[in-house]
């Protein structure tokens, strides 16, 4: 199983700091995954112009291609301006439509407060769904006040984290269970 | 549509399309050399004029995968192999070409082929070709409706002056030769939106629609929409031709169809559009309301005659060989072809236009 947790901002340190906690959580209890990090800070993309994501070079090309062969992602955005950072929007204009046909994605969303807590139902599910991707329902919305010096304290943000990896490989699985039984009915 | 040399009491057309894609054989896990698949493509060519097939086209691609870049070579070789069936492109990239030297290609595969050479010139749906070529994608839309146009004014004019911002100048330029009665037949090439057909509308070129999947009656609307705007720009679509291109494989049942075409499509989508098929949305090929002619020969008949009373199409160009199909599955494909299902269409598409 490949499995990608996607940091999705370019600037700050809670999204990173909180998606390193997941990649823990997953290399520790699911070491058969084949986990990878991909933090957007450390690429150089460029902007979707609509071509094919094969037709793209350099990094834009790697991580499409890498998003593209995976079985799950889990997403970690910020907020920012009361909606997803564009770098995070771009991956998604980057990829074709339906891209994530038969993907699980799950996500957590870090912020400044407690004001944009509707904002991942709002505005990051219905792209993730509209790109047929097997959305996990809960996430975890994490608040400033849950870091401390690039640490997560909060012992409920981290249980919650361990459940949002949890219910990820278990959504995997119950997604594979369907697609085996639908495709030894298809017999073909 | 006698400009465009189609005779509708004949019913509608048949006839084949092939990317030029070169794939390995998702079964075998073998690939032929790039020179086997094109003498296979033109060896194909011969087979479907015998079946008494109608059309015949190579599009080409620049990318990974594919071996008929040079696709107007390929028809050249196929005009002096064949004696009747008509040939084409599908499609000529024109974005990416100059229209007077694709012209002086065609109108030369005409004079070759007595008469036969045909151009469907499109988009392309990868952009390597615009890098390989030394254009700017930026460019993707203004670049092809200029030569698009530009090609349309040669076609009418063996003379004429024009100017342009993508190729010099014509200065009472001759485009020499000319094709054997002076005209090509020229399409546009429409990939399924409502938004492309209808600029093949305005312009009144004849459009050839290129299916993947879905219900047929989602390409009506497209179909509907084209021939509206054509109407509103003043074009007689009575004189209009439309095309419409799919998949197609046909066996015993149409379960054994699937199974044998799945493979090759859903593999050979995956390397070259970067996406495999959805399974499930193949497996509803089975019902007559898909716009996928896969099947057992008399549903693929039935498809196709319900797709002709929906869309009133005058060509369909069926693809066969996408995937690394291997020839033999091919060359018993033209044989069902020729023997159960062109008889059927032509018998009542024929006699639809009698009446």
């Amino acid at each position: 199983m490949n499995i990608i947790g996607l940091s999705g901002s370019i600037v700050g340190s809670k999204t990173r700091t909180a998606m390193d906690v997941v990649a823990k959580e997953i290399t520790e209890k699911y070491p058969d995954a084949d986990f990878q990090l991909i933090d957007l800070k450390d690429y150089d993309l460029q902007f979707s112009d609509g071509r094919n994501y094969l037709d793209y070079a350099g990094d834009t090309a790697w991580i499409t291609r890498k998003i593209m062969a995976a079985d799950a992602i889990i997403i970690g955005t910020p907020v920012f301006q009361a909606s997803i950072p564009a770098s995070l929007k771009n991956i998604f204009d980057l990829l074709p439509v339906g891209a994530f046909h038969e993907k699980v994605v799950s996500f957590f969303v870090t912020a400044g407060s407690s004001r944009h807590y509707l904002v991942a139902d709002h505005q990051l599910k219905p792209t993730l769904a509209y790109m047929k991707a097997q959305i996990v329902p809960t996430y975890v919305y994490i608040e400033e006040k849950s870091f401390q010096q690039k640490k997560l304290i909060d012992d409920d943000v981290s249980f919650r984290l361990e459940r949002l990896v949890e219910d990820t490989m278990d959504t995997y699985e119950a997604a594979e269970w369907i697609r085996k039984k639908k495709e030894d009915a298809y017999g073909f | 549509m006698e400009q465009y040399r189609i005779n509708q009491k004949k019913g509608m057309e048949f006839g084949l399309y092939t990317l030029g894609d070169h794939l390995t054989n998702p079964f075998t896990g073998k690939r032929i050399s790039a020179q086997q698949r094109i003498q296979e493509i033109i060896e194909l060519a011969k087979l479907a004029e015998q079946a008494g097939l109608d059309f015949f086209s190579v599009g080409e691609s620049h990318q990974d995968y594919f071996t008929t870049q040079a696709h107007s070579v390929v028809l050249a070789a196929i005009a002096q192999a064949t004696n009747t069936i008509k040939i084409g492109s599908s499609s000529t990239i024109i974005s990416t070409s100059d229209p007077v030297r694709v012209y002086e290609d065609f109108a030369t595969i005409d004079l070759i082929s007595d008469g036969r050479a045909e151009i469907i010139a499109g988009r392309a749906s990868r952009i390597g070709l615009f890098d390989l070529l030394g254009y700017d994608v930026q460019d993707y839309e203004a670049l092809f409706e200029e030569k698009f146009d530009l090609l349309l004014q040669i076609n009418e004019n063996e003379r004429l002056n024009w100017e342009g911002q993508y190729r010099a100048a014509l200065n009472d330029a001759k485009v020499l030769p000319r094709p054997k009665n002076n005209m090509l037949p020229i399409w546009r090439a429409v990939g399924g939106t409502p938004a492309s057909a209808m600029k093949a509308g305005y312009a009144g070129v004849p459009m050839m629609l290129a299916t993947l999947g879905g219900p047929a009656s989602a390409f009506k609307n497209v179909i509907d929409a084209y021939r509206e705007t054509a109407r509103r720009s003043g074009h007689d679509t009575a004189e209009l031709p439309v095309g419409v291109t799919g998949f197609f494989h046909a066996a015993e049942t149409s379960q054994e169809a699937l199974k044998q075409m799945y493979p090759y499509i859903n593999e050979g989508m995956k390397l070259t559009n970067g996406q495999g098929f959805p399974k499930q949305a193949f497996a509803q090929a089975k019902d007559k309301r898909s716009v996928i002619n896969v099947g057992s020969p008399q549903e693929v008949i039935e498809k196709i005659l319900y797709q002709h009373e929906l869309f009133g199409h005058q060509r369909y160009l069926a693809q066969m060989d996408f995937g690394g199909v291997p020839f033999g599955q091919l060359t018993k494909n033209i044989e069902i072809i020729g023997e159960e299902i062109l008889p059927a269409i032509r018998k009542y598409t024929g006699k639809v236009q009698e009446e």
